[in-house]
């Protein structure tokens, strides 16, 4: 985790939240429409579907195996090509550490 | 921090902790003990039930009733034994004596059984009440106080809310010469040599490392780890997400020092608590809930443990007040009555880290001061202290003429 998160009010209002410059995914703060969505850094990107609060979407293109960075630190690699706009999830994304064990993960 | 409104007094101890609750714990020795320590309890808000269910002695368990027997919010204790069980009870009231606290023993076979132990319990502890109520009572400020944290029921939100709100508060408390404590090696795997670049000595960071290289072999051994399938419904799609937002509840400030449970913290700063047992597993996860490892927070001094959930946890704890700071500001509607704080309101923008973490710091100083937390006034004394470590023993479970 390098630098501090941005006060989101200071930024808002907006449905993306992007907790450091520089990361690779924003986080949505209420469940989203696919569409055109705000970030809290002012930008605007299209997203390819639903995606629910809580959530990350791609800012950025992201190839397959590059490390994914959140709050400036990796949070996994991506197993296939991920797009801007998409839904950054266990679909895509897994553990540089420990395989992710959910009964349920990954449903929309 | 903010400045205190009011002067705090508490409970003073003959360690020169101060308490800021003043509970008669009635502690269980083996879980056959447990229904008469439930009814010596029962009816008194100030009267909490801990134990150990276990019959065969486990060093980690005596350790940890140690702490908690003698822990500043601790006034008396009474100590409840079938009397076959492998738990030292002699030794465990001889520490209890020495701190200065009234302590009883009641060993169910010798007083006849349920009964007359309960009410031998019951009158022992109204005895015991009268005459504490007659006690002084000392100033203290909050750097006086230990405080811990520990997430659960996270979600994608707890990262983003309500964990940077506390790191805010314990870098504030600790900068005033305060002492806070997080834990959960498991949940900081991926952020260790960040963790470590944190740490007051290179040998301290490098202890860091190793101790979260541990944690690490320990889950994968186990199959899996600190993950549950509500994270990964809630957002989190890997332990090191999981982790990242776990950790932000530590701050950014030096990390002075590791313990581990059943130890009691050092001096002020910032500790990390190391839950995971050395070796390979033996006895299942580290911890098998989020009371177990309140339990240690407590054990290792927390007189108050701020608990950070998204998708909404009920719980509290025996001995010591839970504050329950919820991330998520739709479950924050759904289950208002059980949160103390909604920190929810930053992913809404209403709200800053800063504007919440000072609402944790003047909630902190209300509860220091006696104002029941949520869980508290709902009735929630959670305890859970199971088996951790072992050691070679003998047939225990059989009557001795201790």
């Amino acid at each position: 985790m390098t630098g501090t998160a941005p006060t989101p009010a200071a930024g808002g209002p907006y449905d993306l939240l992007l907790l450091a410059a520089g990361d690779d995914v924003a986080v949505a703060v209420r469940d989203l429409a696919a569409g055109p969505c705000r970030t809290s850094d002012g930008r605007v990107l299209r997203t390819s579907g639903p995606v629910r609060l809580g959530h990350k979407v791609a800012v950025r293109d992201i190839a397959a195996g590059e490390h994914v960075v959140r709050s400036g630190m990796s949070i996994g690699s991506a197993t296939v090509p991920v797009s801007a706009g998409e839904w950054v999830h266990t679909h895509n994304l897994r553990s540089d550490y420990i395989v992710t064990f959910a009964h349920r993960g990954g449903e929309a | 921090m903010t400045t205190s409104p009011a002067p705090l007094l508490g409970y003073p101890r003959s360690d020169g902790r101060v308490g800021i609750r003043d509970v008669v714990a009635v502690v269980y020795l083996v879980e056959c003990a447990r229904a008469v320590a439930d009814a010596i309890a029962a009816g008194r808000d100030d009267v909490h039930v801990i134990g150990f269910g276990g019959c065969y002695p486990s060093a980690y368990a005596h350790r940890m009733l140690e702490q908690l027997c003698t822990h500043p919010n601790v006034g008396a204790v009474v100590l409840v034994s079938l009397g076959c069980e492998g738990l030292d009870r002699e030794a465990l009231a001889r520490t209890v004596a020495a701190s200065g606290r009234p302590v009883t023993t009641l060993v169910i076979q010798a007083l006849g059984g349920t009964r007359s132990t309960v009410a031998r319990g019951r009158a022992w502890v109204e005895a015991t009440r009268a005459r504490a109520a007659r006690g002084r009572m000392v100033p203290f400020d909050l750097a006086d106080l230990v405080v811990g944290t520990i997430c659960g029921g996270s979600d994608g939100t707890s990262g983003i809310t309500a964990n940077p709100v506390v790191g805010r508060v314990f870098d504030r408390l600790v900068a005033a010469g305060g002492t806070a404590v997080f834990e959960e090696t498991g949940e900081l795997i991926g952020c260790e040599q960040h963790m470590a670049g944190r740490a007051v000595t290179a040998d301290l960071g490098a202890q860091i490392v190793g101790r979260v290289e541990k944690a690490a072999a320990y889950y994968t051994a186990m199959g899996h780890g600190s993950f549950s399938p509500g994270n990964a419904e809630g957002g989190l799609t890997t332990l090191e997400e999981k982790s990242l937002g776990a950790y932000s509840k530590s701050g950014s400030g030096p990390i002075h020092g590791v313990v581990t449970p059943g130890q009691p913290i050092p001096g002020p700063g910032l500790y990390l608590l190391d839950v995971v047992p050395e070796g390979p597993p033996r006895w299942g996860f580290p911890n098998i809930n989020d009371n177990a490892e309140i339990a240690e927070l407590v054990a290792a001094g927390s007189h108050v443990v701020l608990f950070t959930t998204g998708r909404g946890s009920v719980v509290g704890s025996a001995v010591s007040p839970v504050v329950k700071i919820c991330a998520n500001p739709e479950t924050y509607r759904r289950m208002s009555e059980d949160m103390d704080v909604d920190a929810g309101r930053i992913l809404e923008g209403r709200e800053g880290i800063d504007d919440v973490a000072d609402e944790v710091l003047d909630l902190l100083h209300a509860v220091a001061a006696g104002r029941p937390t949520a869980s508290e006034e709902l009735g929630h004394r959670e305890f859970v202290l199971t088996y951790k470590s072992s050691e070679p023993t003998g047939p225990a479970c059989l009557p001795t003429l201790r």
